[in-house]
Protein backbone atom coordinates (compact mmCIF):
# COMPACT_ATOMS: atom_id res chain seq x y z
CA UNK A 1 0.00 0.00 0.00
CA UNK A 2 0.88 3.68 -0.72
CA UNK A 3 2.13 5.12 2.60
CA UNK A 4 2.83 9.06 2.74
CA UNK A 5 4.39 10.20 5.74
CA UNK A 6 6.06 13.70 6.53
CA UNK A 7 9.67 12.40 7.69
CA UNK A 8 12.00 15.67 8.84
CA UNK A 9 9.73 18.30 7.28
CA UNK A 10 9.95 16.24 3.88
CA UNK A 11 6.24 14.54 2.29
CA UNK A 12 7.76 10.64 1.65
CA UNK A 13 5.57 8.31 -0.45
CA UNK A 14 6.28 4.65 -0.77
CA UNK A 15 4.94 1.87 -1.33
CA UNK A 16 5.16 -0.71 1.68
CA UNK A 17 3.80 -3.78 2.77
CA UNK A 18 0.77 -3.29 5.73
CA UNK A 19 3.10 -4.94 8.35
CA UNK A 20 5.79 -2.57 7.15
CA UNK A 21 6.92 -1.10 11.08
CA UNK A 22 7.55 2.42 10.42
CA UNK A 23 10.90 1.85 12.25
CA UNK A 24 11.66 -0.14 8.37
CA UNK A 25 9.84 2.46 6.31
CA UNK A 26 12.35 4.78 7.98
CA UNK A 27 15.74 3.12 7.17
CA UNK A 28 14.56 0.93 4.47
CA UNK A 29 11.94 2.83 2.81
CA UNK A 30 12.87 6.27 3.09
CA UNK A 31 16.46 6.03 3.53
CA UNK A 32 17.57 7.12 7.00
CA UNK A 33 19.35 4.88 9.09
CA UNK A 34 19.78 7.32 12.00
CA UNK A 35 17.27 5.14 14.33
CA UNK A 36 18.96 2.17 15.33
CA UNK A 37 16.70 -1.19 15.88
CA UNK A 38 17.77 -2.64 19.28
CA UNK A 39 15.71 -5.48 20.96
CA UNK A 40 13.01 -5.26 18.20
CA UNK A 41 10.83 -5.76 21.65
CA UNK A 42 9.39 -2.27 22.58
CA UNK A 43 12.09 -2.19 25.48
CA UNK A 44 15.26 -1.00 24.66
CA UNK A 45 14.40 2.81 23.41
CA UNK A 46 16.73 2.87 20.38
CA UNK A 47 14.18 3.42 17.72
CA UNK A 48 12.36 6.17 19.50
CA UNK A 49 11.36 8.99 17.16
CA UNK A 50 8.89 11.82 17.43
CA UNK A 51 5.52 10.81 16.32
CA UNK A 52 4.21 14.51 15.83
CA UNK A 53 6.11 15.92 18.68
CA UNK A 54 6.05 12.93 20.97
CA UNK A 55 8.39 10.35 21.41
CA UNK A 56 7.45 6.87 20.21
CA UNK A 57 9.27 3.80 19.43
CA UNK A 58 8.79 2.91 15.96
CA UNK A 59 9.67 -1.10 15.74
CA UNK A 60 6.04 -0.96 17.38
CA UNK A 61 4.06 1.45 15.00
CA UNK A 62 2.76 0.72 12.00
CA UNK A 63 4.20 2.95 9.28
CA UNK A 64 0.32 2.59 8.08
CA UNK A 65 -0.85 3.54 11.35
CA UNK A 66 0.98 6.99 11.19
CA UNK A 67 -0.12 7.89 7.58
CA UNK A 68 -0.20 11.77 6.93
CA UNK A 69 1.37 12.39 10.40
CA UNK A 70 4.96 14.08 11.29
CA UNK A 71 7.56 11.99 11.83
CA UNK A 72 11.15 13.32 13.25
CA UNK A 73 14.21 11.21 13.46
CA UNK A 74 17.43 12.12 14.47
CA UNK A 75 18.42 13.30 10.49
CA UNK A 76 16.01 16.23 11.36
CA UNK A 77 17.47 17.58 14.32
CA UNK A 78 20.03 19.69 13.78
CA UNK A 79 18.93 23.33 13.55
CA UNK A 80 18.74 25.75 10.50
CA UNK A 81 21.82 27.24 10.15
CA UNK A 82 23.62 23.40 10.20
CA UNK A 83 24.42 23.84 13.96
CA UNK A 84 23.48 20.67 16.22
CA UNK A 85 20.05 20.76 18.11
CA UNK A 86 20.61 21.64 21.97
CA UNK A 87 20.52 18.38 23.07
CA UNK A 88 23.02 16.82 20.58
CA UNK A 89 25.38 19.74 21.35
CA UNK A 90 25.28 18.86 25.20
CA UNK A 91 25.25 15.11 24.70
CA UNK A 92 28.76 15.91 23.21
CA UNK A 93 30.02 18.41 26.18
CA UNK A 94 29.02 16.47 28.95
CA UNK A 95 30.57 13.35 27.01
CA UNK A 96 26.94 11.39 26.90
CA UNK A 97 27.71 8.55 24.73
CA UNK A 98 30.53 6.35 24.09
CA UNK A 99 29.68 3.91 21.61
CA UNK A 100 26.73 6.07 20.73
CA UNK A 101 24.20 2.69 19.67
CA UNK A 102 21.21 4.31 22.17
CA UNK A 103 22.06 7.96 21.55
CA UNK A 104 19.51 8.97 18.98
CA UNK A 105 17.06 7.16 20.54
CA UNK A 106 18.06 9.12 23.89
CA UNK A 107 18.21 12.41 22.27
CA UNK A 108 14.29 11.93 20.57
CA UNK A 109 13.19 10.83 24.21
CA UNK A 110 15.10 13.63 26.12
CA UNK A 111 13.63 16.21 23.05
CA UNK A 112 10.22 15.18 23.91
CA UNK A 113 10.65 14.90 27.83
CA UNK A 114 11.56 18.47 27.79
CA UNK A 115 8.96 19.36 25.29
CA UNK A 116 6.67 18.31 27.82
CA UNK A 117 8.55 20.03 30.58
CA UNK A 118 10.93 22.30 29.70
CA UNK A 119 12.16 23.26 33.61
CA UNK A 120 13.00 19.64 34.64
CA UNK A 121 14.68 18.47 37.76
CA UNK A 122 16.79 15.39 37.61
CA UNK A 123 14.13 12.85 38.82
CA UNK A 124 11.99 13.59 35.95
CA UNK A 125 14.59 12.76 33.77
CA UNK A 126 15.52 9.76 35.21
CA UNK A 127 12.38 8.02 35.52
CA UNK A 128 11.43 9.70 31.82
CA UNK A 129 14.37 7.85 30.27
CA UNK A 130 13.29 4.43 31.73
CA UNK A 131 12.42 2.91 28.14
CA UNK A 132 16.09 3.85 27.17
CA UNK A 133 18.62 1.68 27.76
CA UNK A 134 22.27 2.23 27.05
CA UNK A 135 25.12 -0.22 27.99
CA UNK A 136 27.78 1.69 28.04
CA UNK A 137 27.63 5.14 30.18
CA UNK A 138 25.99 4.40 32.96
CA UNK A 139 23.82 6.93 32.45
CA UNK A 140 24.93 9.80 34.77
CA UNK A 141 26.19 11.86 31.87
CA UNK A 142 22.86 11.36 29.86
CA UNK A 143 20.95 12.46 32.41
CA UNK A 144 23.59 15.55 32.90
CA UNK A 145 23.25 16.58 28.95
CA UNK A 146 19.90 16.62 29.31
CA UNK A 147 19.98 18.83 32.05
CA UNK A 148 22.15 21.24 30.18
CA UNK A 149 20.53 21.25 27.29
CA UNK A 150 16.91 21.79 29.21
CA UNK A 151 19.02 25.45 30.54
CA UNK A 152 19.51 26.18 26.46
CA UNK A 153 18.46 29.11 25.10
CA UNK A 154 17.56 27.53 21.97
CA UNK A 155 15.17 25.11 23.89
CA UNK A 156 13.09 27.98 25.16
CA UNK A 157 12.20 29.59 22.07
CA UNK B 1 10.51 -9.42 13.62
CA UNK B 2 7.47 -8.78 11.15
CA UNK B 3 4.30 -9.60 11.69
CA UNK B 4 2.39 -11.87 9.48
CA UNK B 5 0.79 -10.37 6.46
CA UNK B 6 -2.71 -9.32 7.20
CA UNK B 7 -4.99 -6.84 5.42
CA UNK B 8 -4.58 -3.52 7.25
CA UNK B 9 -8.18 -0.99 6.76
CA UNK B 10 -8.26 2.46 8.55
CA UNK B 11 -11.66 3.41 9.20
CA UNK B 12 -13.75 6.33 9.55
CA UNK B 13 -15.95 5.59 12.25
CA UNK B 14 -16.87 3.05 14.87
CA UNK B 15 -19.53 1.71 12.68
CA UNK B 16 -17.54 1.07 10.28
CA UNK B 17 -15.32 -1.07 12.62
CA UNK B 18 -18.54 -2.57 13.44
CA UNK B 19 -19.94 -3.30 10.37
CA UNK B 20 -15.99 -5.17 9.25
CA UNK B 21 -16.04 -6.88 12.41
CA UNK B 22 -19.55 -8.41 11.99
CA UNK B 23 -18.27 -9.51 8.55
CA UNK B 24 -15.18 -11.13 9.37
CA UNK B 25 -15.45 -12.32 12.77
CA UNK B 26 -12.97 -14.16 14.97
CA UNK B 27 -10.38 -13.08 11.84
CA UNK B 28 -10.48 -9.81 12.15
CA UNK B 29 -9.03 -7.88 15.07
CA UNK B 30 -9.21 -3.94 16.52
CA UNK B 31 -6.20 -2.21 16.16
CA UNK B 32 -5.89 0.96 19.19
CA UNK B 33 -2.62 1.87 20.04
CA UNK B 34 -1.20 -1.28 19.04
CA UNK B 35 1.38 -1.56 22.01
CA UNK B 36 0.22 -4.96 23.13
CA UNK B 37 -1.42 -6.41 19.81
CA UNK B 38 1.53 -5.11 18.05
CA UNK B 39 4.43 -6.70 20.09
CA UNK B 40 2.41 -10.36 19.62
CA UNK B 41 1.81 -10.01 16.10
CA UNK B 42 5.66 -9.55 16.01
CA UNK B 43 6.04 -12.67 17.74
CA UNK B 44 3.56 -14.35 15.45
CA UNK B 45 1.37 -15.45 18.43
CA UNK B 46 -0.92 -13.46 17.16
CA UNK B 47 -1.77 -13.48 13.28
CA UNK B 48 -4.77 -11.48 12.80
CA UNK B 49 -6.06 -11.62 8.86
CA UNK B 50 -7.23 -8.42 9.10
CA UNK B 51 -6.58 -5.08 11.36
CA UNK B 52 -9.11 -2.57 11.60
CA UNK B 53 -7.14 0.08 12.65
CA UNK B 54 -9.30 2.54 15.24
CA UNK B 55 -6.65 4.79 16.07
CA UNK B 56 -7.68 7.80 13.93
CA UNK B 57 -11.04 7.72 15.68
CA UNK B 58 -9.58 10.75 17.87
CA UNK B 59 -13.42 11.55 18.70
CA UNK B 60 -13.37 8.60 21.36
CA UNK B 61 -9.88 10.35 22.81
CA UNK B 62 -11.57 12.88 26.04
CA UNK B 63 -11.56 13.28 29.71
CA UNK B 64 -15.15 15.09 30.64
CA UNK B 65 -17.30 15.26 33.85
CA UNK B 66 -20.13 13.90 33.77
CA UNK B 67 -22.73 14.50 36.53
CA UNK B 68 -22.23 11.13 38.76
CA UNK B 69 -19.18 10.14 36.93
CA UNK B 70 -15.70 10.84 34.98
CA UNK B 71 -16.25 9.86 31.49
CA UNK B 72 -13.30 8.52 29.71
CA UNK B 73 -12.91 7.89 25.89
CA UNK B 74 -11.49 4.41 24.99
CA UNK B 75 -8.83 5.82 22.63
CA UNK B 76 -7.65 8.49 25.29
CA UNK B 77 -3.97 7.40 25.24
CA UNK B 78 -2.25 7.13 28.70
CA UNK B 79 -0.22 10.38 28.71
CA UNK B 80 -3.33 12.65 28.39
CA UNK B 81 -5.18 11.13 30.96
CA UNK B 82 -2.00 11.35 33.33
CA UNK B 83 -1.55 14.79 32.44
CA UNK B 84 -5.55 15.82 32.18
CA UNK B 85 -6.38 18.46 34.58
CA UNK B 86 -9.54 16.57 35.06
CA UNK B 87 -8.36 13.43 36.12
CA UNK B 88 -5.74 15.02 38.38
CA UNK B 89 -8.46 16.79 39.66
CA UNK B 90 -11.42 14.55 40.38
CA UNK B 91 -9.74 10.91 40.42
CA UNK B 92 -5.88 11.85 40.74
CA UNK B 93 -5.77 7.66 41.10
CA UNK B 94 -6.32 6.79 37.63
CA UNK B 95 -4.09 9.87 36.60
CA UNK B 96 -1.13 8.62 38.82
CA UNK B 97 -1.63 4.51 37.49
CA UNK B 98 -1.97 5.98 33.91
CA UNK B 99 1.31 8.09 34.48
CA UNK B 100 3.31 4.59 35.69
CA UNK B 101 2.47 2.74 32.68
CA UNK B 102 5.57 1.31 30.80
CA UNK B 103 7.34 4.48 29.97
CA UNK B 104 7.22 7.74 28.40
CA UNK B 105 7.10 6.31 24.89
CA UNK B 106 4.61 3.24 25.47
CA UNK B 107 2.53 6.15 27.35
CA UNK B 108 2.60 8.29 24.30
CA UNK B 109 0.97 5.06 22.25
CA UNK B 110 -0.80 2.79 24.45
CA UNK B 111 -4.77 3.75 25.29
CA UNK B 112 -7.15 2.67 28.28
CA UNK B 113 -9.74 1.09 25.93
CA UNK B 114 -6.75 -1.59 24.56
CA UNK B 115 -5.49 -2.17 27.91
CA UNK B 116 -8.62 -3.11 29.14
CA UNK B 117 -9.85 -5.06 25.97
CA UNK B 118 -6.79 -7.04 25.97
CA UNK B 119 -7.55 -8.75 29.19
CA UNK B 120 -3.73 -9.08 31.02
CA UNK B 121 -4.34 -9.65 34.19
CA UNK B 122 -0.88 -8.02 34.48
CA UNK B 123 -2.17 -5.06 33.53
CA UNK B 124 -2.35 -2.22 35.96
CA UNK B 125 -5.55 0.04 34.69
CA UNK B 126 -7.94 -2.87 34.83
CA UNK B 127 -7.77 -3.25 38.68
CA UNK B 128 -7.79 0.27 39.39
CA UNK B 129 -10.90 0.39 37.65
CA UNK B 130 -12.48 -2.64 39.44
CA UNK B 131 -11.62 -1.32 42.74
CA UNK B 132 -13.23 2.45 42.17
CA UNK B 133 -16.52 0.82 40.24
CA UNK B 134 -16.26 1.77 37.11
CA UNK B 135 -18.62 0.66 33.98
CA UNK B 136 -17.33 -0.05 30.63
CA UNK B 137 -19.60 1.61 27.48
CA UNK B 138 -20.05 -1.10 24.58
CA UNK B 139 -20.88 -0.66 21.23
CA UNK B 140 -22.07 -2.85 18.66
CA UNK B 141 -24.65 -3.20 15.41
CA UNK B 142 -27.72 -3.20 17.70
CA UNK B 143 -26.26 -0.03 19.61
CA UNK B 144 -24.77 0.92 23.13
CA UNK B 145 -24.62 -1.55 26.24
CA UNK B 146 -23.11 -0.91 29.95
CA UNK B 147 -21.04 -3.78 31.64
CA UNK B 148 -19.66 -3.41 34.79
CA UNK B 149 -15.93 -3.67 35.38
CA UNK B 150 -16.27 -6.77 37.87
CA UNK B 151 -18.16 -8.82 34.67
CA UNK B 152 -16.02 -7.91 32.23
CA UNK B 153 -13.01 -10.05 32.96
CA UNK B 154 -13.88 -13.21 31.89
CA UNK B 155 -10.42 -15.37 31.59
CA UNK B 156 -7.09 -15.27 30.51
CA UNK B 157 -6.89 -12.60 27.81
CA UNK B 158 -10.58 -12.81 27.70
CA UNK B 159 -13.22 -10.06 27.95
CA UNK B 160 -17.13 -9.77 28.23
CA UNK B 161 -17.13 -8.01 24.82
CA UNK B 162 -18.20 -9.64 21.53
CA UNK B 163 -16.64 -10.17 18.42
CA UNK B 164 -18.48 -7.38 16.73
CA UNK B 165 -18.17 -4.90 19.44
CA UNK B 166 -16.46 -2.01 20.19
CA UNK B 167 -15.71 -0.04 23.73
CA UNK B 168 -16.46 3.20 23.15
CA UNK B 169 -16.13 4.81 27.11
CA UNK B 170 -14.76 4.39 30.88
CA UNK B 171 -17.20 5.83 33.21
CA UNK B 172 -15.06 6.25 36.50
CA UNK B 173 -16.95 6.89 39.57
CA UNK B 174 -15.62 10.07 41.46
CA UNK B 175 -15.86 9.07 45.72
CA UNK B 176 -15.73 12.27 47.18
CA UNK B 177 -12.55 12.71 49.66
CA UNK B 178 -11.53 9.42 48.56
CA UNK B 179 -7.49 8.58 49.68
CA UNK B 180 -6.07 5.84 47.99
CA UNK B 181 -2.56 4.18 47.54
CA UNK B 182 -1.25 2.13 44.52
CA UNK B 183 1.65 -0.24 44.87
CA UNK B 184 3.49 -2.11 42.47
CA UNK B 185 5.90 -4.61 42.56
CA UNK B 186 8.76 -4.03 39.62
CA UNK B 187 12.33 -5.76 39.48
CA UNK B 188 12.98 -3.68 36.29
CA UNK B 189 11.90 0.05 35.63
CA UNK B 190 9.08 -0.08 33.18
CA UNK B 191 8.01 -3.60 33.67
CA UNK B 192 4.65 -5.30 34.34
CA UNK B 193 3.56 -5.64 37.67
CA UNK B 194 4.98 -9.06 39.41
CA UNK B 195 2.50 -8.05 41.95
CA UNK B 196 0.32 -5.03 41.96
CA UNK B 197 -2.19 -3.25 44.75
CA UNK B 198 -4.64 -0.56 44.92
CA UNK B 199 -6.74 0.37 47.38
CA UNK B 200 -9.48 3.07 47.55
CA UNK B 201 -11.17 4.28 50.89
CA UNK B 202 -14.27 6.67 50.50
CA UNK B 203 -17.30 7.56 52.56
CA UNK B 204 -19.31 5.57 49.79
CA UNK B 205 -17.30 2.39 50.81
CA UNK B 206 -13.78 0.41 50.44
CA UNK B 207 -12.22 -1.07 47.01
CA UNK B 208 -9.24 -3.29 46.82
CA UNK B 209 -8.12 -4.82 43.52
CA UNK B 210 -5.33 -7.11 42.78
CA UNK B 211 -2.78 -6.91 40.14
CA UNK B 212 -1.42 -10.42 38.32
CA UNK B 213 -2.71 -12.63 41.58
CA UNK B 214 -4.97 -14.68 38.96
CA UNK B 215 -5.87 -15.34 35.68
CA UNK B 216 -8.27 -11.97 35.29
CA UNK B 217 -7.67 -8.70 37.59
CA UNK B 218 -9.19 -9.20 41.09
CA UNK B 219 -10.89 -7.43 43.62
CA UNK B 220 -10.34 -8.68 46.94
CA UNK B 221 -14.16 -9.18 48.73
CA UNK B 222 -12.32 -10.39 51.82
CA UNK B 223 -10.02 -7.85 52.83
CA UNK B 224 -12.22 -4.78 51.94
CA UNK B 225 -14.75 -7.02 53.99
CA UNK B 226 -12.00 -6.57 56.61
CA UNK B 227 -12.03 -3.39 56.44
CA UNK B 228 -15.83 -2.33 56.56
CA UNK B 229 -15.87 -4.22 59.93
CA UNK B 230 -13.00 -2.15 61.65
CA UNK B 231 -9.83 -3.66 60.58
CA UNK B 232 -6.46 -1.41 60.59
CA UNK B 233 -4.72 -2.08 57.26
CA UNK B 234 -2.14 -5.24 58.87
CA UNK B 235 -4.79 -6.96 59.93
CA UNK B 236 -6.92 -6.60 56.48
CA UNK B 237 -4.21 -7.02 54.35
CA UNK B 238 -3.57 -10.58 56.12
CA UNK B 239 -6.54 -11.85 53.89
CA UNK B 240 -5.02 -10.54 50.44
CA UNK B 241 -4.04 -14.05 49.13
CA UNK B 242 -7.52 -15.29 49.30
CA UNK B 243 -9.41 -16.44 46.55
CA UNK B 244 -6.38 -15.72 44.57
CA UNK B 245 -4.64 -17.85 41.90
CA UNK B 246 -1.09 -16.15 40.97
CA UNK B 247 1.05 -18.26 38.13
CA UNK B 248 4.06 -19.21 38.99
CA UNK B 249 7.60 -17.99 36.93
CA UNK B 250 10.80 -16.76 36.89
CA UNK B 251 9.79 -13.85 38.72
CA UNK B 252 8.27 -15.57 41.86
CA UNK B 253 6.66 -18.54 43.06
CA UNK B 254 3.16 -18.76 44.20
CA UNK B 255 3.60 -18.26 48.02
CA UNK B 256 5.60 -15.26 47.18
CA UNK B 257 3.73 -13.58 44.84
CA UNK B 258 0.58 -14.16 47.72
CA UNK B 259 3.21 -12.95 50.48
CA UNK B 260 3.92 -9.74 48.40
CA UNK B 261 0.56 -9.36 47.46
CA UNK B 262 -0.22 -9.08 51.71
CA UNK B 263 2.90 -6.46 52.34
CA UNK B 264 1.58 -4.48 49.43
CA UNK B 265 -1.99 -4.54 49.97
CA UNK B 266 -1.29 -3.33 53.64
CA UNK B 267 1.05 -0.14 52.09
CA UNK B 268 -1.87 0.79 49.84
CA UNK B 269 -4.51 0.37 52.31
CA UNK B 270 -1.97 2.53 55.01
CA UNK B 271 -1.86 5.07 52.07
CA UNK B 272 -5.44 5.38 51.78
CA UNK B 273 -5.76 6.57 55.28
CA UNK B 274 -7.21 2.87 56.47
C1 LIG C 1 7.27 -1.98 26.80
C2 LIG C 1 5.85 -1.99 27.28
C3 LIG C 1 5.61 -1.83 28.63
C4 LIG C 1 4.30 -1.85 29.12
N1 LIG C 1 4.12 -1.72 30.45
C5 LIG C 1 2.87 -1.77 30.95
C6 LIG C 1 2.63 -1.62 32.34
O1 LIG C 1 3.56 -1.42 33.14
N2 LIG C 1 1.35 -1.69 32.78
C7 LIG C 1 0.30 -1.86 31.93
O2 LIG C 1 -0.84 -1.90 32.39
N3 LIG C 1 0.48 -1.98 30.61
C8 LIG C 1 1.74 -1.94 30.10
N4 LIG C 1 1.92 -2.06 28.75
C9 LIG C 1 0.75 -2.24 27.86
C10 LIG C 1 0.23 -0.91 27.40
O3 LIG C 1 -0.48 -0.29 28.44
C11 LIG C 1 -0.68 -1.07 26.18
O4 LIG C 1 -0.75 0.16 25.59
C12 LIG C 1 -2.09 -1.48 26.46
O5 LIG C 1 -2.12 -2.67 27.18
C13 LIG C 1 -2.86 -1.74 25.19
O6 LIG C 1 -3.33 -0.55 24.65
P1 LIG C 1 -3.25 -0.31 23.09
O7 LIG C 1 -4.09 0.87 22.80
O8 LIG C 1 -1.85 -0.27 22.67
O9 LIG C 1 -4.04 -1.61 22.53
P2 LIG C 1 -3.79 -2.52 21.25
O10 LIG C 1 -2.50 -3.22 21.34
O11 LIG C 1 -4.08 -1.75 20.02
O12 LIG C 1 -4.99 -3.55 21.47
C14 LIG C 1 -4.95 -4.50 22.53
C15 LIG C 1 -6.17 -5.41 22.41
O13 LIG C 1 -7.37 -4.73 22.73
C16 LIG C 1 -8.27 -4.71 21.62
N5 LIG C 1 -8.85 -3.36 21.61
C17 LIG C 1 -8.16 -2.19 21.64
N6 LIG C 1 -9.01 -1.15 21.71
C18 LIG C 1 -10.26 -1.67 21.73
C19 LIG C 1 -11.57 -1.09 21.81
N7 LIG C 1 -11.76 0.22 21.89
N8 LIG C 1 -12.63 -1.95 21.79
C20 LIG C 1 -12.46 -3.28 21.72
N9 LIG C 1 -11.26 -3.88 21.65
C21 LIG C 1 -10.16 -3.08 21.66
C22 LIG C 1 -7.44 -5.05 20.42
O14 LIG C 1 -8.20 -5.70 19.43
C23 LIG C 1 -6.38 -5.98 21.01
O15 LIG C 1 -6.89 -7.26 21.14
C24 LIG C 1 3.20 -2.02 28.22
C25 LIG C 1 3.44 -2.16 26.86
C26 LIG C 1 4.74 -2.15 26.38
C27 LIG C 1 4.96 -2.31 24.92
S1 LIG D 1 14.23 -1.50 19.03
FE1 LIG D 1 12.39 -0.51 19.50
S2 LIG D 1 12.45 -0.42 21.64
FE2 LIG D 1 14.23 -1.57 21.20
S1 LIG E 1 26.51 4.78 24.44
FE1 LIG E 1 26.66 2.67 24.01
S2 LIG E 1 24.64 1.99 24.38
FE2 LIG E 1 24.59 4.00 25.11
Amino acid sequence: MQIEITVNGTTESHDVEARTLLVYYLRDAVGLKGTNIGCDTTSCGACTVLLNGQSVKSCTVLAAQVAGDEVTTIEGMALEDGRMHPVQQAFQECHGLQCGYCTPGMVMAITSLLAENPEPTEEYIRLGLEGNLCRCTGYHNIVAAALAASGAPEMHQ
Amino acid sequence: MIPASFDYVRVGSADEAIGLLSEHGEDAKLLAGGHSLLPLMKLRLAQPSLLVDIGPLREFSYVTDEEDYLAVGALTRHHDIAVSPLTLSSVPLLAHVAGQIGDPQVRHRGTIGGSICHGDPASDLPAVLLALGATFVARGPNGQREIDAKDFFVSFFEVALKPDELLVEIRVPRPSDARWGFEKLTKRAQDWAIVGAVAVRSASGVGVGLINMGPVPLRSGAVEAAVLSGANAAEAAQFAAEGTEPSADFNGSVAYRQHVARVLVRRALEKAGV
